[in-house]
């Protein structure tokens, strides 16, 4: 099993994800550079968070075009798992990958917080170990997390159960309160139909140690570890 | 030469939360005539190209492909010589 | 070369003709317009420090564990187990006045690169603030940009601004301050030095293009503030956090290198003070061909290339004949790189234009050169009325409460996560103590230690005695990491003053230097590195004379840290210190009685740092479920704080022997509030009296309500309510 995490120019939180991966959760993880174009090898890909080009026109604009990209697209084409973290989360809406598209918070700040997310669906890869309408606590940090689509985009989300996490407040309730962004139905997460690309605003890598304050992040590291493990037994 | 000056602005439907806030702002500094405010970009590229036509092509080009995002935002342009 | 009336370039430019004298002397010849420009800026009292020079001389900056003091980029000690810790804080005020998003976010670039340059990773950002009356529009204007600014830059370079302080006083009105502080980590042996040495090694200029941007910012740093400044938003630098990045990522490659020799960035006095420092430091020269430097504008002069500001850029000094491997670096991280020049060993800051010398200088007199300005030390005629306060004129009173929840209220004491929110503080997953404590605390990956940072300053008390004032900023910040465990080891400073032409500013400058100095040689955390911000005033009133602290401390083992939250019910809570009869200078005084008089409040050393290290002996040893610094608001905000952050209320007797308004909001030096398990009642005590600590047990932790004597009865949910500064339901 190995993962790789995209370094675009700009990027902030590769490193973060590199560490969670390869010293918390312990599975081989290599950086990968924007100009490579060589996927053959890893199950899962990480787009990190951060800065890509500086959010310079829009958010992920630039960087859904670098030379990595359309081994990316290949590799999700091909079933490869993709976990695209808030300014990953934004790429993937840019290259299409997945539907709809991030703009600016609602309230015009950045924001950093704990954030209590809702999971809507653990029929998917990255949710597995997760319980139905379990609530993680899993920071946020962003100034453009504001999901936003089309009515008919969203009814087929709802249709096809793409919408995988939520924000919620403390009791595990959906509400305008808990809703630090504006996303249309208090969005944070989503997949693709086929369940093997997922995109999310908060940073699961944040989250998987005891000192940073929570472990909740770990979850979906280890759904998406349990499911490949599982497929390789299979595959013997 | 051609110069050429794109706008950009995001879609009626989508919520403009600059545009929400800078009309209140308009408003506390006694502007109450204004209806609406929305916010978008203005670009401006230098082009070197052999007709209108042609540079008018490519201008659509990169907008669909990276200037302007289709899910959120509408464009309009002009060209100058 | 051209002619030009010198007489109003070197007025404008602020030489004195004594300075211009020397510079003839220096050359043997009169300047030319480039040299003039040149030394104008060198020798602005931002670049050169002629008036405080001889003063910083007091301040101890030597440790076994301080690996270099000030004098490079920014001061680096040893922490341990390899690890180097790299710190240092700027000033960023007058730019910050005239466009506040700009100013802050370039305060953030400049500092971020002194800490990169020296081969370390930035890991850590804290900002310490200083705005006028919270209540005015262009108060709140600059307020806002101010933090838009810091987040954005600090956001998108990837370093978690984690600490600091935003303090709004009338004395800033019209001459706001940012303090910016950057730590850095970095490997032993990984260090590297701003040298340039080696005849014939490249000189690489890396980074952005080269403009206009603050063309002069230096010496605007010199002069006051007043209602022209505005038109001269010119001398303002741009951010640009993604080449700052880019940078970042590059240069921490680089310097793994041993071909590269030297690295320093392009800050005030851009090429001209970066190139003529490396060189006065490796002893050598360096010859510039201006042709060479890559730019942003057509139609640059000389004067104009070598003082640009232009934010990210870079100057590496490579071994001759090897920069291949620096170059294609750069190119893989899409950074522009020319070499702009060469390595010499005449001891000159010789620039060409086309094979044409356009200046000659002498290196030393460029960076070292600027004649040392000593002034005459004058108490101000004021400051013993000032310290006058008589407390028999305060009423006082049967009941606090709505007086608790103003103070709470109250723009310098109420909730700070409006700002902190705004700043990413978890990237890098590091941020184990995040913003709202005593101080932040980092933990360093792959060790069992912890850092704790923050920073400190009261103007107020240094207006009423600077000396004391400037002590007790030492001690709180000393306070403020030993509450989390950390033992303090050094520091980095920011002297805010008025102009040195003014006695009295000069005088505050010099009592607060010494207050510094005789403070951290007894706490034992030398100043490392720092900054002086001279001329803060506006239409010739100076701001109060605020000296800031910043700090770093230790923490040996990452699972003894301290909060500052009640955790439990029926958790004791313990009073370390002594309250006395002093209200000089405090929050009350101001808030309540509109006074700014009194003396600060009396700082015992020997006490602090007893106090200092049994509190932390209690972390380590695991008694302790809460630790929280008593300052500004004195204990009933201190408990307030430590009430709302849990949740939890708490019942509290405190002994009557002294003044009511005292008691609750004095602001005595040296106390901590702790709380501790009930099982942990022994061992606590008997240390506590072996170690001859003064204490005493002044309640327990209860749910819902803060109860003080009969002074205080409020929910918890209603102080929280005016900490937040929301509207009553």
């Amino acid at each position: 099993m190995k993962f790789g995490v995209v370094q675009f120019p700009g990027s902030n939180c590769d490193f973060d994800c590199y560490y969670a991966i390869k010293n918390v959760l312990q599975v081989p993880v290599d950086m990968i550079w924007h100009k490579d174009n060589d996927l053959d090898g890893y199950n899962c890909i990480v787009l990190p968070g951060g800065f890509t080009y500086g959010d310079y026109l829009r958010v992920g604009a630039i960087a859904r075009y670098s030379p990595i990209m359309s081994a990316v697209l290949n590799f999700a084409k091909k079933g490869g798992f993709v976990l695209g973290i808030c300014n990953g989360f934004q790429v993937l809406t840019e290259s299409q990958l997945l539907p709809g598209a991030l703009i600016r918070n609602t309230c015009l700040h950045f924001i950093c917080k704990n954030q209590t997310i809702r999971v809507e669906n653990i029929d998917t890869p990255f949710t597995g170990m997760c319980q139905k309408n379990q609530i993680l606590q899993i920071p946020i940090a962003h100034g453009e997390g504001c999901y936003y689509a089309d009515k008919k985009t969203v009814d087929e989300l709802e249709a096809n159960k793409q919408i995988i996490f939520r924000y919620c407040d403390g009791s595990g309730k959906i509400t305008k309160e808990a809703n630090p962004n504006g996303s249309i139905c208090n969005i944070a997460g989503i997949c693709n139909k086929e369940r093997n690309v997922l995109g999310l605003m908060p940073h699961p890598e944040r989250s998987t140690e005891n000192c940073l304050g929570s472990v909740d992040g770990r979850l979906l590291f280890e759904s998406i570890m349990m499911y490949l493990k599982k497929k390789s037994i299979l595959v013997k | 030469m051609w110069s050429v000056i794109i706008n950009i602005e995001l879609k009626k439907g989508v919520l403009d939360a600059q545009g929400k806030t800078t009309h209140k702002a308009l408003h506390s500094l006694g502007f109450h005539n204004v209806k609406e405010v929305r916010v978008g970009k203005l670009i401006e590229l230098q082009i070197e190209g052999d007709n209108r036509e042609e540079v008018g092509a490519q201008v659509q080009d990169m907008c669909k492909r990276l200037l302007s995002n289709p899910v959120i935002e509408d464009f309009n342009y002009e060209i100058e010589e | 070369m051209e002619k030009f009336e010198q007489r109003k370039f070197w007025q404008k430019w602020n030489l004195t003709s004594n300075e211009y004298q020397c510079i003839c002397h220096v050359l043997g010849r009169e300047p030319n317009e480039i040299e003039l420009g040149i030394y104008s800026v060198m020798w602005s009292e931002h670049c050169s420090y002629k008036n405080t020079r001889s003063l910083l001389k007091m301040l101890p900056t030597k440790a076994d564990w301080v690996i270099q003091g000030p004098g490079e980029n920014a001061g680096v000690i040893d922490i341990g187990e390899k690890e180097l810790v790299v710190m240092k804080m700027e000033s960023h005020n007058h730019p910050s006045a005239v466009e506040p998003f700009q100013g802050a976010a370039t305060g953030v670039g400049g500092i971020l690169r002194d800490i990169f340059t020296m081969g370390a990773r930035p890991v850590a950002l804290l900002d310490s603030l200083r705005f006028g009356d919270f209540h005015q529009d262009h108060t709140q204007y600059l307020y806002q940009g101010v933090v838009g600014g810091i987040a954005f830059y600090g956001n998108c370079v990837g370093v978690p601004t984690v600490g600091g302080e935003t303090i709004f006083s009338e004395s800033y009105q019209g001459n706001i301050l940012v303090n910016v502080m950057c730590v850095g980590l970095v490997k032993k042996e990984k260090i590297v030095l701003a040298t340039a040495k080696g005849v014939g090694n490249s000189i690489i200029l890396i980074g952005a293009k080269t403009g206009r941007d603050g063309i002069g910012g230096a010496a605007f740093a010199s002069v006051e503030l007043n209602e022209k400044s505005e038109e001269d938003r010119p001398a303002v630098q741009i951010g640009d956090p993604f080449a700052e990045k880019l940078l970042i990522e590059a240069c921490l490659e680089l310097v793994q290198f041993e071909e590269v020799v030297g690295l320093q960035d392009c800050g005030a006095a851009g090429l001209t003070s970066s190139l003529s420092e490396m060189a006065a430091r490796g002893h050598s020269g360096v010859e510039i061909e201006l042709s060479e430097v890559p730019q942003r504008e057509a139609g640059m002069n000389p004067f104009e290339i070598m003082l640009s500001e232009s934010q990210e850029r870079m100057v590496v000094i490579v071994e001759k004949g090897k920069e291949e491997r620096v170059l294609s670096t750069l190119r893989r991280w899409d950074l522009d790189s020319a070499i702009i020049g060469h390595v010499t060993d005449n001891q000159r800051f010789t620039i060409k234009k086309h094979g044409q010398v356009v200046a000659d200088i002498p290196v030393r007199s460029l960076s070292d050169g600027a004649p040392v300005i000593k002034r005459e030390i004058i108490e101000p005629l004021w400051q013993k009325e000032i310290k006058k306060l008589n407390l028999d004129e305060f009423e006082e009173y049967e009941d606090y409460n709505s007086i608790l929840l103003t103070l709470l209220s109250s723009p310098n004491l109420s909730c700070k996560e409006d700002i902190y929110q705004q700043y990413d503080h978890m990237v890098q997953v590091n941020t184990v103590v995040p913003p709202g404590d005593d101080s932040a605390v980092l933990r360093l990956k792959g060790t069992k230690k912890a850092i704790a940072l923050t920073t400190e300053g009261n103007g107020r008390y240094c207006l009423l005695d600077p000396f004391q004032g400037a002590q007790i900023a030492v001690a709180e910040g000393a306070r403020n990491l030993s509450c989390k465990g950390a033992t303090p080891k050094a520091v980095t400073d920011c002297l805010n003053f008025g102009a040195p032409e003014n006695s009295d500013s000069y005088w505050q400058l010099v009592q607060a230097i010494k207050g510094l100095s005789e403070s951290c040689k007894f706490f034992d955390t030398p100043v490392i590195s720092g900054n002086v911000s001279l001329y803060n005033e506006n239409d010739g009133k100076p701001i109060d004379p605020t000296p800031v602290v910043g700090m770093v401390g230790v923490i040996n083992d990452c699972n003894h840290i301290c909060t500052l939250d009640f955790k439990s019910e029926n958790d004791l809570i313990f009073l370390l210190g002594e309250t006395g009869n002093e209200l000089g200078g405090s929050e009350y005084l101001e808030i309540i009685h509109h006074m700014k008089r009194g003396l600060p409040p009396i700082l015992n050393l020997a006490r602090e740092k007893k106090i200092q290290s049994f509190c932390r002996k209690m972390i380590e040893k695991d008694l302790l479920a809460s630790a929280h610094d008593c300052s500004l608001g004195g204990l009933a905000i201190a408990l307030s704080e430590s009430c709302i952050c849990s949740g939890l209320g708490a019942k509290v007797e405190l002994k009557t022997d002294i003044r009511s308004d005292c008691c609750l909001f004095g602001e005595s030096q040296s106390r901590i509030i702790v709380s501790i398990n009930p099982s942990n009642y022994e061992d606590f005590v008997e240390i506590a009296q072996q170690e001859n600590i003064p204490f005493q047990q002044i309640g327990m932790v209860k749910k819902d309500c803060l109860k003080i004597n009969q002074w205080v009865n409020l929910p918890v949910s209603q102080l929280e309510k005016a900490w937040r500064r929301k509207k009553n339901a």
